[in-house]
This record gives structure tokens, C-alpha cells and sequence, in this order.
């Protein structure tokens, strides 16, 4: 099969999706005549034109809401945001407006719009160019969040969220851009809120997602020679969680780790390991157990940077602790 | 000055004295009533007069079912600023976009709303135009193009501009109107939305309700600039200071506007004068501003100046206007029954509305 990189996945599915419906617009900063900040949107605005790639000023409350106002009215728009970093400034759009038409709307309403745009570190871009901020999306409801991990995922489950007809927040990894994977020629989707078991395994499963599944696909090779078998489950839809995939694995294997990229105080992770604790008690043989950057802003010293990150080595540390093996 | 009035605020009263202070002015501008009768005609203009009645007696009766714990929660009501949400809904044709923010119901009225779904809706019952699920400050009616209903102060400028620019995208011809307030022009979110609105072309009319207090902190301790029309000329956009409670200068200028939207695409800054003669909201005694100041604006009531004219210009006496009250307030009434009977939203809808599409288990 051929491979293509991430960015080049996400880029033909706009390209799809753009080419499939007149109401899918992309809408952000350099995302038409710079070609996107990370060259995602590359040959957008010469195939699809000005009216369907549109660059905007740097005001991402702004252009997030006109986005979120056309998809009330039927549009189906894309909004890249150039980091997730920035999407903080669009979060009241995207949390009060976004996710809450619907339902004050006494379902008159709905908001088919994607956020989308890299998330996490990237590599000495310091304290806020570096965060993983999926959690102040799971939060809410009315929001769905995907963080895919492969090409192909990407791909197919970009072209989900464009035509699904719910907000949809988008996250991609900025280190990921580059990485290349086997993407079929033909169309296909995937739909949200299944995950994907990316490695079979029987005696710990890890359940983890983008960037971190890499990490944890490494450790697990490590760990195979050792003698223990790791299952990783890619969770890729944060909201709706695919809680059979979950419940599958563990037990199956009676032993989880839930692995983020994120600070681990009221995250993604404390809440997947609050549902396998609670869900799949009868069937653990130990309490979960959980790896996520430490609690600290992201140093730029290149010495210190790695110190807050999961890694292949804690996360190697963390599956044997969960295996009782020292 | 004619002493043939009626009250037309029951709960509050209109005040004896009906001198002039404070610079208000009892009457309406000769020209642009001229000019109202000519293009709009005496019965339209007897609609706008109806519109306004009822939305004051619509919101005093809100305003008592509030305090009879019927209708909960935050109650902004709109008595006083009538004449901006009438003159603009006539400015407009139905095929045009309205999006508000928490002071909605006048809004919603003029919209083409009926009296009985938003009172529904401010009692939480499943006829309530949300299904009760907005409440006071989360009006919708998609049918009739009404977009809300905005808890969070300017949140809703840039979904008015989203609007609009769907609207362009799709050669629609429907301009879309979006209302603020002296208090929300400050916000970050807005400004970003004017510099797109100007830049893009869009067709959308930005209405200042400039009542001159943002909750109990008057717009002078709030902003840098008197007029906040100046606002605009940052971005080279359009922009006029209108009175609001003149029903025909309010007509009017938001007329120029919408044409403006409608045949150049092109975004207008209004700021419209007006007052709001109740507190901020229910729980508010707006301690912050002086009886004077209020019986003074209240003295110049643009209900009671409509209808003031209406009956100097011979076009209704004074009885058919009393009658009109008296239908208008049985019609009141009705919403209310209407409401008290509407039944709860059934616990089965809890669930309902948070996504189009969703077979998983909502925890």
C-alpha cells in the first residue's frame, strides 16, 4: 500500500470532502496563500479558490464564532486553528456557543463545524506552544473530540467529522505532521467513538491516544522481549469514549494503563482510569495505573524538556508496576 | 404638551408631572413622522404601536409572574427599550436573520414570535419556543429566523457575522441583524468580529442598545469614549447614533442600514439611544442611577409618545387605544394561561438535543 505522511492524509481528506460538498469551507490563519502554517492545507486555495479557503486575521475567538455561525445556519465548516495552544482564546465560542446550540435550542438547532489543528509538544517550543489541552473539550457536552494517531486514521476519521453533523473538535500532533503510514487509495472512513487495538496483547493493556500510542507501541516491543504482552488500545475518540473496546480489552487482560500526553490532574486519563476502575473492578488484578507529563509548565533547556514527558523507559516502568514484575 | 395620556406602564405608573428634563423629549421628530406616514402608511404604523404595547404589557406580566415564583432564574426585561426591537423587525423582511443576547424577549416578539411560546419558555414548558430547555435568556425560533438568546456578553456578534456570512456564501438574499449592548461593545470577541464583518463585506447591522448602563455600571465608568459609534471608524465601517426612543428616527436609521447590508453587503455600527426603566434584571433595585434620572425618562415614555401622536395626528382617538390595551392585555393574559397550562418538558427529553448524531450512552 502506499504511504503517505499524516499531513498529507489530513490534507486529501479537505481536499475530499471540499471536492464532495459546496458547503465545506476551510476557514484560519495562513491556511489559503501561505499554504498553512504546517502545510496541512497545501493546494487548497488553487484548487477550491478564495470563497472555500479563506485566510483570516490572527483573532481565533473571532473567526472561530463566524465559523460556528455558519454551521448554525448549514454550512459545514472547518476552522483550523494554527495551535490548540490558541484555541483558548475561541473556547467560549466553541464551549458556549458550539456545544450548547442544540440543547438550548430545544433541538432546532445544530453546529456540524470542525475545530481543528495540532495539539501537544512539539519539541523545545516552550511553555505555551507545548500543552495538550484535549481535556477542556472531553468536558463538555455537545462537543465530540478525536485524536487520531496514524495517517490513516487521520484521514478517515477527518472525513467523519466533517460530515458529521455535531461539533467536532480535531486534534493533531504537531510532531506527527511528518510521519508516514499506509493510506489506501480508495475512499474510505472511520467512524467516531470506535478505538482500534493497534497491538494485541494478553497480560497489560495500555489505553492511550495520538502521539502517546507511538510510545507506548515502543515500550511494548521492549516489553514482548521481557516476556510481557501489552495490548494497546487506541482510543482516537476521546468523546464518545468507546467503552467496549475498553471493557474488551481489560478483560481480557485484567491489568490497565492509561497513558497521556497531558498534565494528569482532572484529565482525559483520570477519567478513563476512573471508568476501568470502577467499570472492570471484578476484573483487575491491580490497581490501574497511569503515566502523563508531570505537573509543570513545559521547559524550553533541552535537558529539562524531556523530564516532563511520558517516555518509552516510564512507560516500560509503568507496565511492569501494573504486572507486579520489578 | 397634551395631558391625554394613559399609563402605559401599570406596574410603575406614569409619572403626574409631564414636564420635560434631562433633555427628554415627550414628542416625536415632525419630519421623520411625516416621512413614516408617507412610506409606511397610518395602519402599519398603528401595528408598530400595537407591537410595542404588547411587548410592555407582555413583560409586566412576566415581570409579576417572576415575583410569583412562576417564571425563574435571570429575568432581563426590555420595558422601555420597545421602540428598537419593533422599528428594526419592520426594517426587516422575514427572510432576514435576528440574533440577541440576554434581554431577548422584545426581540423575539417583534420577530414574529408568539406571546405564548416565549412565555412557555420563560415558565420552562415543553411549548416554550426552546422546548423549556433555554429559558429567558436562550430564545429560539429557527422558523422564524430568531437566533438566540446569548448568556455570555458579546458572544453572540460573531455567530450574528457566521450568519451572514453564510447568508453571502450561499447568495442568500437575508441580511442578519445582531444585538448588543453598551456593556458588550467592550468585549474583545466583538472587535474581532467588526474587523471580519468590514473586511469580508458581510451583510449584518451591529445594533448598540445603548441604554447607558452595562448591569449597574454606567457607561462612562466603562468606556474611554462618549459615543460609541467612533467604535466602528477603527475598522472604515459604517456607523450612526440613532434615537431610540423616537419609533420613526429608530425606523429609520436602521432602515439606511439594513439597505446598506442588503444592496452593498456591507456591515453598519448603530448605536441606538435608548433606557431601560426596570433594574438590570429581576434582582436588581438600580440603586446606581437617581429617581430623577428615571422619572425623567419615564416622563418621556416612547410608548406614551407614540401614542401621544397617534391621537394628535388624528389617526386613533383615544378610546380605539384604550381598546387596543384591553385586547392586548386579554392577550397577555392568555399567554400566561397559556404557559401556567403548557406542561413540563417530559423527563424523556432531558436526554434529548445534546448531539444530532449519537448512539452511545450520554455518561
Amino acid at each position: 500500500m502506499r504511504k503517505l505522511a499524516y499531513r498529507q492524509a489530513l490534507n486529501e481528506a479537505l481536499a475530499e470532502e471540499l471536492a464532495r460538498d459546496e458547503d465545506v469551507f476551510l476557514m484560519g490563519e495562513e491556511v489559503a496563500e501561505y499554504n498553512g502554517a504546517y502545510k496541512v492545507s497545501v493546494g487548497l486555495l488553487d484548487k477550491f479558490g478564495p470563497k472555500r479557503v479563506i485566510d483570516t486575521p490572527i483573532t481565533e475567538a473571532g473567526f472561530a464564532g463566524i465559523g460556528i455561525g455558519a454551521a448554525m445556519v448549514g454550512l459545514k465548516p472547518v476552522v483550523e486553528m494554527m495551535t490548540f495552544n490558541f484555541a483558548v482564546l475561541a473556547l467560549d465560542q466553541i464551549m458556549n456557543t458550539a456545544a450548547k446550540m442544540r440543547y438550548m435550542s430545544g433541538g432546532q438547532l445544530s453546529c456540524p463545524i470542525v475545530i481543528r489543528g495540532p495539539g501537544g509538544a512539539a519539541g523545545h517550543l516552550g511553555a505555551q506552544h507545548s500543552q495538550s489541552l484535549e481535556q477542556q473539550y472531553v468536558h463538555i457536552p455537545g462537543l465530540k473530540v478525536v485524536m487520531p494517531s496514524t495517517p490513516y486514521d487521520a484521514k478517515g476519521l477527518l472525513k467523519s467529522a466533517i460530515r458529521d453533523p455535531d461539533p467536532v473538535v480535531f486534534i493533531e500532533s504537531e510532531l506527527m505532521y511528518g510521519w508516514e503510514g499506509e493510506v489506501p487509495e480508495e475512499e474510505y472512513l472511520i467512524p467516531i467513538g470506535k478505538a482500534d487495538v493497534k497491538r494485541e496483547g494478553t497480560d497489560c493493556t495500555i489505553l492511550t491516544w495520538s502521539r502517546m500510542v507511538h510510545v507506548a507501541l515502543a515500550a511494548a516491543e521492549t516489553l514482548a522481549e521481557q516476556g510481557i504482552s501489552v495490548e494497546v488500545v487506541d482510543l482516537r475518540s476521546l468523546r464518545p469514549l468507546d467503552k467496549d473496546a475498553i471493557r474488551a480489552s481489560v478483560k481480557k487482560t485484567n491489568r490497565a494503563v492509561v497513558i497521556e500526553e497531558a498534565w494528569g490532574w482532572a484529565s482525559m486519563g483520570a477519567s478513563v482510569a476512573d471508568f476501568v476502575s470502577r467499570d472492570l473492578f471484578d476484573f483487575l488484578d491491580a490497581p490501574v495505573g497511569r503515566l502523563h507529563q508531570r505537573e509543570i509548565p513545559m521547559p524550553y533547556a533541552y535537558n529539562l524538556e524531556p523530564l516532563n514527558m511520558p517516555n518509552e523507559e516510564r512507560v516500560i516502568e509503568a507496565v511492569k508496576r501494573a504486572c507486579y514484575v520489578d | 404638551m397634551p395631558a391625554k395620556t394613559t399609563a402605559t406602564d401599570s406596574a410603575t405608573k406614569a409619572p403626574a408631572s409631564r414636564k420635560k428634563s434631562n433633555g427628554t423629549q415627550e414628542w416625536l421628530d415632525p419630519k421623520s413622522a411625516a416621512k413614516a406616514r408617507k412610506e409606511l402608511g397610518d395602519d402599519k404604523i398603528v401595528e408598530m404601536y400595537q407591537s410595542m404595547l404588547h411587548m410592555r404589557r407582555f413583560e409586566e406580566q412576566a415581570g409579576r409572574a417572576y415575583q410569583m415564583g412562576k417564571i425563574k432564574g435571570f429575568c432581563h426585561l426590555y420595558i422601555g427599550q420597545e421602540p428598537v426591537a419593533v422599528a428594526c423587525a419592520e426594517a426587516l423582511e422575514e427572510r432576514d436573520y435576528m440574533v440577541s443576547a440576554y434581554r431577548d424577549h422584545g426581540h423575539a416578539l417583534a420577530k414574529g414570535m408568539t406571546g405564548n411560546a416565549v412565555m412557555a419558555e420563560l415558565y420552562g414548558k415543553v411549548d416554550g419556543c426552546s422546548r423549556g430547555k433555554g429559558g429567558s435568556m436562550h430564545l429560539f425560533d429557527v422558523s422564524k429566523k430568531f437566533y438566540g438568546g446569548w448568556g455570555i456578553v458579546g458572544g453572540q456578534i460573531p455567530t450574528a457575522a457566521g450568519i451572514a456570512f453564510a447568508a453571502k456564501y450561499r447568495d442568500e438574499d437575508a441580511v442578519t441583524v445582531g444585538f448588543l449592548g453598551d456593556g458588550s461593545i467592550h468585549q474583545g470577541v466583538v472587535h474581532e468580529t467588526f474587523n471580519m464583518a468590514q473586511l469580508w463585506s458581510l451583510p449584518v447591522v451591529f445594533i448598540i442598545e445603548n441604554n447607558r448602563y452595562a448591569m449597574g455600571t454606567e457607561l462612562k465608568r466603562a468606556s474611554s469614549v462618549e459615543n460609541l459609534a467612533v467604535k466602528a471608524d477603527a475598522y472604515g465601517m459604517a456607523s450612526a447614533t440613532i434615537d431610540g426612543k423616537d419609533i420613526f428616527k429608530a425606523y429609520f436609521g436602521i432602515k439606511e442600514a439594513v439597505e446598506r447590508a442588503r444592496g452593498e453587503s456591507k456591515p453598519t455600527l448603530l448605536n441606538i439611544d435608548t433606557y431601560r426603566f426596570r433594574g438590570h434584571s429581576m434582582s436588581d433595585p438600580a440603586n446606581y442611577r437617581t429617581k430623577d434620572e428615571l422619572e425623567a425618562e419615564m416622563a418621556g415614555d416612547p410608548i406614551v409618545r407614540l401614542q401621544n401622536w397617534l391621537v394628535e395626528s388624528k389617526i386613533r382617538t383615544l378610546d380605539e387605544i384604550e381598546a387596543f390595551d384591553v385586547e392586548i392585555k386579554a392577550d397577555v393574559k392568555a399567554s400566561l394561561k397559556f404557559a401556567e397550562e403548557s406542561p413540563q418538558p417530559d423527563v424523556s427529553e432531558h436526554e434529548q438535543h445534546i448531539y444530532v448524531d449519537w448512539s452511545w450512552d450520554i455518561e
